[in-house]
């Protein structure tokens, strides 16, 4: 008797904890509950009536149901007393042998909790699946895409809502008006109200009244919409519209024609800049080697790869030892990476390099050599698959500074990088006395020599920091390209064009040549493509060294001699 | 010390050096003799850009390999693989393959990833009589005898996707931006992609095509031209663009502000073993097209990832149990088998009865059950669309009816050509 009584007591709490689950949630209205053990029917006619009822019902709490519907994680679950019951299910837990899966309701997607408070885990072959088939899937489609639509209006993040009025006035269905100029009342963030603006604008050009649609039209070609031009043409050129309307649409059409010259025009800018910023940035270490020491260092790209490599290293720390500050992981691998890479051509230096000066053919066999060996290396240690470095969150995404034009935070920060970078460069060079003993050394080195400047330690360093360059370069790069072994290898061409280019020996050369070559490259490419655009870039710079074949500045004086 | 006389060295020297090249070069000469094995080939890039994607599938075979020999080998002989490294060279795919065929006497071999490198070592495998299992989805075009492609056709991977995005279901999407780098399986593959759309009804300035050279960085002025194309929401980019050049141009798309929701990227060359070397979040909510993802749902699947992994731990492989299959690495896999069952129906490794024998072979592959077809030397599929998903996996978001039976010559593109080695030889024309 008092086992019993005990049993019962410890049953009870399992009995009564999952009605009071359910009792925290609010309960759907009986329409809706009726929708819902109606769309676990095994008729699909029935299936598609109850989808799109519930659908119709504009109950936000049933929008988890629809999209697990559409993934098929939905499954009825017997309950006690023969009653049934429509339940999502979550990720699937493998335990031993078993297959378990957490339910949660199929309103509001509120988690079912077992007897112990915590998460229900059923054995998924104790559930029944509820089929979805092809034509339920196509619609549900579109009732999911009005759900999240509206929901997405209200996302704490500007570019979830700034996606969402432009899909919504793309897809130009005159149910979503309530909710954009709902939204658009209470909109602070400039871009977002600009994509809701012209999102109401595309829905009244559709379907509004003449006026609307000429007003309409009128608004579009005001905010310059990029997204409305087809459809503005098409209205210039219905017949069946009157001639106010047309000539309306007509006068938009050419708004926005210019306007989008003008957005073209920006970009072209800002891209050549950001090529020409990473150009830079890759050929700086190496201006600062073959141009200041002579030194043909066919290793460049592998110290690059090196930077690149430290950047991972760094972020996997931070995973496993900091992952509350990976954001920030960035900011410490930077000068790891050029501390890494420096370090490495300073070992490069002394080990080899010191004792070919003088010999550029067979420096330049020895630097390939070690830019193979640190490439097997950096495959036999990290594999040879590419690995995976994040964008911090503050690197992702772009600023958008005038309609239709969004700035990479990733290509902006490099482009402030390599003006940082040139700006130390060149105080480091020419307005401290580290400096004016590296360029005594690579003028004329036997007389620095005699001067009492240890060339022999000028050289290491100098060679260091154009590697350490090359590291910083790499880390920055992670940002906008891969990270895999044969990383090097992808930049050591551009790099030394650059370089050659600019003129030897000469930074601000360097600099030139960079914002040249970026800046023609993004002229040509829109026009050539990118296969051809490449072309068209090294025909030029071919026919530009064969007029001047020392580049851009010529080194004059006794160093061009030497 | 005697011993030491000319004649011992002389005799010494002889035999290690013979011992060497037999280690080398010869192994043949020796090992087959030792009776018990069975040699095959396995000719993947281990080094060089393809080495990122082919050393997987080497990975996979060796353990399709192990699996067999542990359960006794075909008809009773152990696997005795024959790797060797084409460098991702395709030259040297030549000179390898006929290296295994003639050297190594191998029964068959699997191997070639990009399609250059297929095409250099078909002569070889035509002309020495060799047998070549290709894993890896294609451009088509092709019909050999020396081959049987386990990977899909142009109808059992592009076509569905566009299809897809064509649908009510994908969007309904009209205006199509078609992207590649520039080499034959992209260049092919849109041209076909466009065939077929310009047959559903798509006027052609709906279509974009455009190009990029290998490792392209610098994906700012297209993704520029994407953003002007696909204003007005109803275009999709359909991506041929290889490996590494995909997280550039991913990242570029995120940070220009364009969304999968407005233009969706449907790639057809990024699966699980790409994306684990990429940082995703700028992928998610994209599309892919293929046959076979790591996460379909059928037991034998479960087995085969829990046992790769497991592979890749012991063998202390890179990324050890981390690693994850794919496509290409599921058909490279089956194909493996599809060999030992048709070496074991025809009771011989002669190459002949063994292609004779792989006609309507069915295997119960780890997407499920495939077929090979009964003349043409390729592979019945089903097709799948996947979603990228945050953590490198898929979400399968559309399947095909059944299998898909492969078209090597497409209906779009070469609406006259056939392949058949049973009734025909080879390519034949259709008639009107």
């Amino acid at each position: 008797m008092i086992i019993r009584l005990l049993l019962a007591l410890a049953l009870l709490p399992g009995l009564t904890a999952p009605a009071a689950a359910q009792g925290a949630a609010p309960a759907p209205s009986p329409e809706i509950a009726t929708a819902i053990a109606e769309v676990a029917s095994s008729d699909a006619a029935v299936q598609e009536a109850a989808a799109v009822a519930l659908g119709k019902t504009g109950d936000r709490k049933v929008l988890p149901l629809l999209e697990a519907l559409r993934e098929g994680s939905v499954y009825v679950r017997p309950l006690p007393g023969g009653k049934k019951e429509t339940v999502i299910v979550g990720d699937k837990v493998n335990e031993g042998e078993k297959t378990l899966v957490p339910l949660f309701t199929a309103y509001g997607r509120e988690p079912i909790l077992g007897p112990d408070g915590k998460p229900l885990l059923v054995e998924v072959g104790k559930l029944e699946e509820v089929s979805t088939g092809r034509s339920l899937r196509i619609a549900i489609r579109p009732l999911i895409d009005a759900f999240s639509g509206q929901s997405q209006l209200t996302d704490p993040d500007w570019t979830v809502r700034q996606a969402a009025a432009v899909k919504m006035g793309n897809a130009g269905d005159a149910g979503a008006l309530p909710a954009l100029t709902e939204a658009l009342a209470k909109e602070k963030d400039r871009w977002v109200r600009y994509a809701l603006e012209e999102a109401v604008a595309l829905i009244q050009l559709k379907s509004g009244s003449e006026v609307e649609r000429t007003r309409a039209a009128g608004t579009l070609g005001s905010l310059g919409s990029q997204d409305a031009i087809d459809r503005l043409r098409d209205v210039a050129r219905d017949s069946a519209s009157s001639d106010q309307l047309r000539g309306a649409a007509g006068d938009a059409v050419k708004r926005i024609e210019r306007w989008a010259l003008l957005t073209q025009t920006m970009q072209i800018l800002f891209q050549g800049l950001s090529l020409s910023s990473i150009l830079l940035l890759m050929a700086l270490g190496l201006a600062i080697v073959f141009g200041l020491m002579g030194v043909i260092n066919m290793a460049h790209g592998e110290l690059m790869a090196l930077g690149a490599y430290t950047t991972y290293v760094t972020q996997t720390w931070f995973q496993d030892h900091a992952a509350g500050s990976i954001e920030y992981y960035f900011v410490v691998s930077l000068p790891l990476a050029f501390l890494v890479s420096g370090t490495a051509g300073f070992a490069l230096e002394r080990g080899v390099i010191r004792f070919l000066y003088g010999r550029p053919l067979e420096t330049l066999l020895l630097t390939w050599g070690v830019s193979l060996m640190i490439q097997q290396g950096l495959r036999l240690w990290f594999g040879a698959a590419n690995v995976d470095v994040l964008s911090p969150k503050w690197l992702s995404g772009g600023i958008p500074v005038m309609i239709g034009v969004v700035l990479p935070y990733n290509r902006l920060f490099i482009i402030g990088l390599a003006t940082a970078a040139v700006a130390a460069m060149y105080f480091l060079l020419f307005r401290t006395d580290a400096g004016l003993r590296v360029r005594a050394v690579t003028q004329n080195r036997g007389m620095a020599a005699c001067l009492g400047v240890r060339s022999r330690r000028v050289d290491a360093l100098t060679f260091a920091l154009g590697a350490g360059l090359a590291g910083l370069a790499g880390c920055a790069l992670t940002q906008i390209g891969n990270v895999g072994p044969e990383l090097g290898q992808n930049y050591i061409v551009d790099s030394f064009m650059v370089v050659v280019t600019g003129g030897v020996g000469k930074l601000l050369g360097t600099i030139l040549a960079a914002v040249g070559i970026g800046g023609l490259n993004k002229i040509i490419e829109p026009g050539l493509g990118a296969v051809f655009g490449k072309v068209g870039i090294l025909v030029l710079v071919i026919l530009f060294i064969q007029r001047r074949p020392s580049g851009l500045f010529a080194a004059k004086g006794r160093y061009a001699d030497s | 010390m005697q011993d030491l006389s000319r004649r011992n060295f002389l005799k010494t020297t002889a035999a290690v050096g013979l011992g060497a090249a037999a280690g080398i070069g010869f192994p043949a000469v020796l090992r087959a003799q030792g009776a018990g094995t069975v040699k095959v080939g396995v000719l993947h890039s281990l080094s060089g850009t393809m080495a990122i994607s082919e050393v997987s599938l080497r990975d996979v075979c060796m353990m399709a390999f192990e699996e067999i020999n542990a359960k006794g080998g075909v008809m009773g002989k152990k696997i005795e693989p024959v790797v060797v490294d084409p460098a991702s060279n395709w030259d040297l795919f030549a000179e390898k393959a006929k290296q295994l065929l003639l050297q190594d006497k191998v029964a068959v071999t699997f191997g070639c990833w990009t399609s250059v490198s297929r095409k250099s070592v078909l002569p070889v495998f035509e002309n020495n009589e060799g047998l070549l299992f290709y894993p890896v989805q294609y451009e088509g075009e092709e019909c050999s005898k020396a081959v049987f492609y386990t990977g899909a056709t142009p109808n059992q991977q592009l076509i569905p996707a566009a299809e897809y995005l064509m649908s009510k279901e994908g969007g309904g999407y009209k205006k199509f931006y078609l992207l590649g780098t520039d080499y034959v399986f992209p260049r092919t593959a849109n041209k076909i992609l466009r065939a077929f759309l310009v047959a559903k009804g798509v006027p052609a300035d709906s279509i974009a095509e455009e190009y990029t050279p290998f490792n392209h960085q610098d994906y700012q002025t297209i993704v520029g031209k994407i953003k002007r194309f696909a204003s007005g929401g109803s275009a999709a980019v359909l991506s041929t663009i290889n490996g590494d050049s995909n997280v550039p141009f991913y990242k570029e798309f995120a940070n220009q502000g364009l969304r999968s929701e407005n233009a969706p990227i449907m790639a057809f060359s990024v699966a699980e073993d790409e994306l684990r070397g990429m940082d995703t979040s700028a992928l998610v909510g994209h599309l892919a097209a293929w046959n076979y993802y790591q996460v379909v749902d059928t037991p034998q699947n479960k087995k085969f990832v829990q046992a790769f992994k497991a592979y890749a731990k012991k063998n202390n492989l890179p990324g050890g149990d981390k690693r994850v299959t794919d496509d290409p690495m599921e058909a490279a896999y089956f194909g493996v088998y599809v060999w030992k069952q048709a070496a074991e129906k025809a009771k011989s490794f002669e190459v002949d009865a063994v292609r004779k024998a792989v006609y309507g072979q069915t295997f119960l592959a780890p997407g499920g059950q495939i077929k090979m077809d009964e003349a043409n030397h390729h592979t019945y599929k089903p097709v799948l669309i996947g979603e990228i998903l945050k953590d490198g996996q898929f979400k399968v978001v559309s399947r095909s009816k059944g299998l898909v039976k492969a078209e090597p010559w497409s209906k779009y593109t070469s609406p006259d050509k056939g392949c058949d080695w049973v009734k025909e030889k080879g390519t034949y024309q259709k008639k009107a």
